[in-house]
């Protein structure tokens, strides 16, 4: 018998407004080992459901449990990795070096007083090799290029041992063979088990690697398998003829 | 010309710089990089009014600045969050504020002026023990929590948003550095003065930015840069007898020129 899979995430009748509504009553559930591509077209709320999720601000209504645990009280931040929308937009000239970046991801991990130990850098080293980083380990983030940037970024989110990895808009940026990388990285991070939610407006790109597909337009339009997106009538209007191209992609994939 | 040195009072005077310019040129690196360089001068302001009104009720002045400064640094954040309005906008506000109030008190009184210029403009050599032991203490309590503090600090110094999720109160945070900013104001103007305070951070963390490769040795560029300028400012000013002040921002500005023109010409 196969074994039921853990929730990671539930999010109930969840809105938000702005002043003008940007979502309006939103539920799904992802469970352990789910990789979720959220699409939609901008504005639809994409990064706004993000930023619920991880409590950077707070619902109109509804709610939101993260690893078992209602939003407000959550405050297990090492089972949460999170890369956000424009991480690579920082000052270029910040003057920090590659494993200094990447040893903050494991202040969720510590309590009061954060220091990170010479234990605590030889994990931060096996996260960089892990990504292909270690060489630049040294170098200061800014003289790296944008897909170098984005690994380190997912380094520093993996470091402390997530349960989930949230990603907004990863790839904006970044040339078509890297970002080729680094969804084929990402693929193998879900296939160690780690549940993933990455947003995008890349349909055709996103839609062929993710195993779930949710359709945003402030309203959840859809949330299902890859298999039930490709059959669905209902994404039709918002994706038209978008949407043959990504199911078809994905049967070739 | 070094003779000097072996006098107490200014033996004094250069421990007490010393120990001043540590917290400085820490806090100038995350106020510089957060893009908040000006809270220092706004908090400046805001002193010369709790100066002023300590004088003015027959109280220590340092103290009733100490805490005029700490309620400015948190009515600037809570304006800053609650309102709508840009941080140099409630910065702008309170410190304006501030200062008005240092005048209205002047113009109450013409008793004393002599020991405002002391509070404006810094006069460490003439220091009292009281003032002396007060900015020390004050100093290390500052730097013990930068140390206890520092990879919080540096993480929403980097990207608030994702010191957020990783478990960083970063409101909480923020009114720590305000704390910190405000104390290390209050406990400098007694070396460079309200006036020239706020240069006093941001000069060492300008230079250090020039030429580090890491948070880290930013921050270790930054405090010697900073202790230089204070060892060679008042040497000059004992020996000359120049402005003390005067003399350590001076220095300070030929250094971060030093530095800039050395790196434009390595590069």
């Amino acid at each position: 018998m196969k074994k039921k899979k853990h929730e990671i995430l539930r999010v109930e009748n969840l809105s938000f407004s702005y002043g003008k509504e940007v979502l309006s009553d939103v539920s799904f559930s992802l469970y352990e080992g789910d990789y979720l591509g959220i699409i939609g077209e901008n504005g639809g709320g994409k990064t706004t459901l993000i930023k619920l999720i991880i409590g950077l601000i707070k619902p109109a209504s509804g709610k939101i449990t993260l690893c078992g645990k209602d939003i407000r009280k959550f405050n297990k931040w090492d089972e949460v990795g999170y890369i956000p929308q424009k991480a690579t937009g920082f000052d270029q000239n910040f003057p920090s070096s590659v494993e200094e970046i990447v040893s903050l991801g494991l202040l969720s991990k510590k309590r009061l007083f954060r220091f990170i130990t010479k234990a605590d850098m030889e994990i931060v080293y096996r996260q960089l090799k892990k990504v292909g980083m270690l060489e630049q380990r040294k170098k200061k983030i800014g003289e790296l290029s944008g897909g170098q940037q984005q690994r380190v970024f997912i380094a520093r989110a993996l470091v402390s041992k997530p349960r989930l990895l949230i990603l907004d808009e990863p790839t904006a940026g970044i040339d078509p063979k890297t970002q080729g990388e680094f969804y084929e990285m990402l693929g193998k991070l879900n296939k160690e088990g780690i549940t993933i939610i990455i947003v995008s407006h890349d349909v055709s790109y996103i839609t062929k690697y993710v195993s779930k597909v949710a359709c945003l337009n402030n309203k959840m339009f859809f949330h299902g398998t890859h298999e039930e997106f490709c059959s669905s009538h209902v994404v039709d209007e918002i994706l038209g003829h978008e949407k043959h191209i990504v199911c078809h992609n994905h049967q070739n994939a | 010309m070094l003779d000097i040195l072996l006098y107490p009072f200014m033996q004094r005077a250069l421990i007490a710089g010393v120990l001043v310019a540590v917290p400085c040129s820490l806090l100038g690196v995350f106020l510089v990089l957060r893009r908040r360089a000006f809270i220092g001068e706004g908090l400046a302001h805001i002193s010369f009014g709790g100066i002023a009104l300590g004088l003015l009720l027959g109280l220590n002045p340092l103290i009733v600045a100490l805490l005029i400064t700490l309620l400015g640094s948190v009515m600037i954040q809570l304006i800053k969050d609650r309102s709508k309005l840009p941080s140099d906008t409630a910065i702008g506000i309170f410190s304006y504020t501030g200062f008005a109030l240092g005048v209205f008190i002047i113009s109450l009184t013409r008793g004393f002026n002599t020991d405002l210029f002391a509070y404006l403009f810094g006069s460490i050599l003439t220091v009292s023990k009281f003032d002396l032991l007060f900015s020390v203490i004050l100093s290390i309590i500052t730097i013990l929590i930068i140390i206890l503090f520092y990879n919080n600090l540096f993480y929403i110094t980097f990207d608030e948003e994702t010191a957020r999720t990783g478990g960083v109160n970063t409101g909480i945070y923020k009114h720590l550095i305000g704390f910190l900013v405000a104390t290390t104001v209050v406990i400098s103007m007694r070396i460079v003065g309200i006036i020239l305070v706020a240069s006093f951070m941001i000069i060492p963390a300008a230079a250090a930015l020039q030429i580090s490769k890491n948070f880290r040795q930013t921050l270790v560029y930054s405090i010697i840069i900073c202790i230089l300028s204070v060892l060679i400012g008042m040497v000059l000013s004992a020996t000359f007898d120049f402005a003390a002040s005067a003399s350590i921002i001076l220095v300070n500005f030929i250094l971060f020129i030093m530095i800039f023109l050395a790196r434009k010409t390595v590069a």
